[in-house]
């Protein structure tokens, strides 16, 4: 009467979350952001979107195919192709060439993702690693081909985050929050990517010490530095609306592959990337710094997951005693 | 009050207790035939003392204890020694000798079995110690440990209090609920004889606050003992372990392993322990019985069963009315640490809290998908292991590394393998890695 019965190992049932669930979750907080871009950029913003999206669940699909592989994308997929797709088209600028959202979703899953084994073991995230590569391979469409917001007319002047940086005004805090000002398609409405955020945050699925160490240690440094000749004079809330920092802590410093996997190892992963962005900003010829602060940070990881270890329970002073006994190359007591 | 602290890691689980928590203990009555395994729990086998063919009665010893680690047995009712052989224990996964009874249906009581006293003023220490020794009294937390070797700590270890186990964090089972709900008296009853015995007197009962009537039964019972404190816990599993309890409501840490609660001046036993030391004490009748949530969506009538150690799974399943459909999964204990059984022909131990029954249509395996390291194991661990490294280590293979990060710490509460949006058992990988470095430990004792 009883027969067939499974037999596993313990525990015998699980969490309703999925890989899956996960992705899915950042496609819905991506969804403000990416209605704010076609809002104020208009039908060009939406075929980058879709182009930089589509190419990325095409190349891993390809990938996969070529490679006879488990093919990952799809009805039953994990998601995450589409999740690096979306996040690499909402940090181009709007009047991008298409091909270049094309070929960066292809580097983005090919060379970063899919050569490394795949999701879980990249060492960098790939949507940034996909915008960095797109970045030194056209570096004048990157930083010249912006949309007016609303009249949707090219632009090709420096963005508010040049123009920050040198002392100059960028307009209101209102245009600022809601996005109506140049920038890269999802980098612009400040609310839209705080919705997100805030949902991500809610649902359980990203760590708040992450954004939280990132853009507080950005703040602080923006308001020492910020303002040129002057120290504690800056502004920071300006500093932190503009260029891509926003979008970077809530959705790309958060990626699970490439951050720690400790609460605190996560706030030093955020603080290490405010500290390289300002390090950037500020001191480098370049205006914008969190694409190449995170990726920065990521090839930090694996380091910060080695010494970063919570006190095991029943344990004194776990770090210290770990480290003797890393020294001493044996067992510790 | 006990003011708790939040404690370390745990996890959110539903606790499906209202599919038994309000149905009221019942008698099992006597199958057709007990399994009585002499390896009951962790420890050296009991020995038996009887032969096939002898006739035994109720609360006769049958099994005598050997070593420091082991509890005697006693036969649950009267009848015939069908046969002593090898059977399956499920609990401890592995062919096990076994005494086997043949009931007669008489119930008899064996005439050693008379009542020590119900008032503890008049029975010595050394008294209950040597009840508890003599009744085969085992932790009936799930882990059975024998209950008398930890009333007697080691000289130079003193103990200020004592923790009463009425969190039952399992989710679905709910044994020790109804035996808190309707017998509060005889649990306090035992704890006071248990924290004489141990010559503690200070008592902590703990509950997690999903069992408002139990609390109250049990403040009730407990309040006319200066001695005792009822905390009331917020429900996260696995509060109920016993270094999460002593972490959660006094912010003691124990040592690690070989390190115990006596370590840190502590004692936890179950309320299951309790209750049955009250028996022991009030009527004489050793460790024979015990209440058992026979529960889950697969069951027809779910109930609380007092059932005698022994009693086939077969049999209680039949007494909650049947499976609804076709079982997928019978686990005997919880979903989170019980053990999936292959069938339903094997017994119960005294360990064993709950018969757990999923229909096959609630059981699939998922498909495992590669670590994301969102780090979700991490969080959930009480232990504030990083369960991520230990897995991936022991499925590699680097049992050194394993061993490292302290993978014999885990409790293998299972919060991880819950967690794991990507489906990994980590437990299982977890389990693999330990069970590794004991042998390799063992190896090294025996050169």
């Amino acid at each position: 009467m009883a027969d067939r019965l499974l037999i596993t190992s313990s525990p015998h049932v699980k969490a309703p979350r999925t890989v899956r669930g996960i992705m899915l979750d950042v496609v819905i907080a991506l969804v403000p952001a990416s209605v704010a871009a076609v809002v104020f950029f208009g039908m060009k913003a939406l075929t980058v979107l879709l182009a930089s999206a589509v190419s990325a669940v095409l190349a891993e699909y390809l990938y996969e195919k070529a490679t006879k592989r488990p093919v990952t994308v799809g009805p039953k997929g994990d998601g995450s192709a589409l999740v690096t797709g979306l996040l690499l088209g909402l940090s181009l600028p709007p009047a991008v060439p298409l091909y270049v959202p094309i070929v960066g979703s292809a580097f983005a899953i090919v060379i970063a993702k899919q050569i490394f084994g795949g999701l879980g073991t990249n060492f960098v995230n790939p949507a940034l690693a996909g915008r960095a590569f797109v970045m030194a391979a056209w570096p004048l469409h990157m930083t010249s081909d912006w949309l007016n917001p609303r009249t949707f007319d090219a632009v090709t002047g420096a963005t508010p985050l040049y123009a920050f940086r040198g002392g100059q005004s960028v307009g209101s805090l209102t245009d600022l929050l809601i996005g109506n000002r140049l920038g890269s398609l999802g980098e612009t409405s400040a609310i839209a990517i705080l919705l997100g955020g805030a949902y991500l945050i809610a649902r359980g699925v990203i760590d708040y010490r992450i954004p939280v160490g990132f853009l507080g240690t950005l703040g602080l440094g923006i308001f020492i530095f910020g303002k040129p000749g002057a120290l504690f004079q800056g502004d920071p809330v300006t500093g932190i609306l503009l260029g891509g920092a926003l979008l970077g802590a809530f959705f790309m410093a958060t990626d699970y592959v490439t951050s720690p996997v400790t609460p605190k190892g996560r706030l030093y992963m955020g603080i290490g990337v405010g500290l390289i962005t300002l390090l950037i900003r500020y001191w480098g010829d370049y205006p914008e710094g969190v694409t190449y602060a995170i990726l920065l940070m990521n090839l930090a990881t694996p380091l910060i997951d080695r010494f970063v270890v919570p006190r095991y329970y029943g344990y004194a002073h776990d770090v210290e005693a770990r480290r003797r006994a890393n020294r001493a190359g044996g067992e510790l007591s | 009050m006990v003011k708790a602290r939040h404690g370390s890691g745990g996890i959110q689980v539903p606790d499906r207790k209202e599919i038994s928590g309000h149905v009221p203990i019942e008698e099992a009555g006597i199958p057709s035939e007990l399994t009585l395994y002499l390896s009951q729990h962790i420890g050296a086998p009991s020995k038996s003392l009887v032969n096939v063919g002898d006739q035994v009665k109720r609360g006769q010893k049958i099994a005598e204890a050997q070593g420091v680690v082991s509890a005697g047995l006693h036969a649950p009712t009267s009848g015939k020694v069908k046969a002593i052989e090898a059977r399956y224990q499920p609990a401890l996964g592995r062919m096990v000798e076994a005494i086997v009874i043949e009931p007669d249906g008489e119930h008899v009581l064996y005439e050693d079995v008379v009542p020590v006293g119900s008032d503890l003023g008049g029975i010595s220490k050394e008294k209950i110690q040597e009840v508890t020794r003599e009744a085969g009294l085992v932790g009936l937390g799930g882990a059975a440990f024998p209950t008398a070797v930890k009333l007697a700590p080691p000289p130079g270890k003193t103990i200020d209090t004592y923790l009463l186990n009425g969190v039952e964090c399992e989710p679905y089972l709910t044994a020790d609920q109804r035996l808190m709900e309707e017998f509060a008296g005889d649990v306090v009853f035992g704890f006071r004889a248990l924290m004489k015995a141990a010559g503690v007197d200070k008592g902590i009962i703990c509950i997690e606050d999903n069992k408002p009537e139990a609390i109250r039964a049990m403040e009730q019972a407990a309040a006319p003992y200066s001695e005792l404190d009822v905390a009331v816990l917020s429900h996260r599993y696995p509060r109920g372990g016993e270094k999460q309890l002593i972490e959660t409501v006094l912010g003691r840490e124990v040592p690690p392993p070989p390190g115990l609660p006596l370590d840190v001046g502590v004692i936890v036993s179950n309320v299951g322990t309790a209750h049955a030391l009250a028996t022991a004490l009030k009527t004489g009748l050793p460790l024979v019985e015990r209440v058992v949530s026979v529960t889950g969506e697969g069951v027809a009538k779910p109930a609380n069963l007092k059932a005698l150690i022994g009693t086939p799974v077969s049999y209680l399943i039949e007494i909650a009315g049947g499976f609804v459909s076709r079982p997928g999964k019978v686990i005997l204990g919880g979903p989170m640490m019980g053990v999936s059984v292959p069938n339903t022909d094997v017994s119960i131990v005294k360990g064993t809290s709950g018969v757990l029954v999923f229909p096959a249509e609630d059981v699939r395996t998922e498909p495992v998908q590669p670590c994301i390291r969102c780090g979700m194991c991490v969080e959930a661990c009480p232990m504030r292991l990083l369960p991520v490294w230990m897995a991936a280590y022991a499925e590699n293979g680097f049992m050194e590394d394993a061993e490292k990060m302290r993978v014999m710490d885990c409790c293998e509460c299972g919060a991880c393998s819950y967690v794991c949006p990507a489906k990994r058992p980590l437990t299982q990988s977890i389990r693999l890695a330990k069970a590794h470095i004991a042998a390799k430990r063992r190896a090294a004792r025996t050169n």
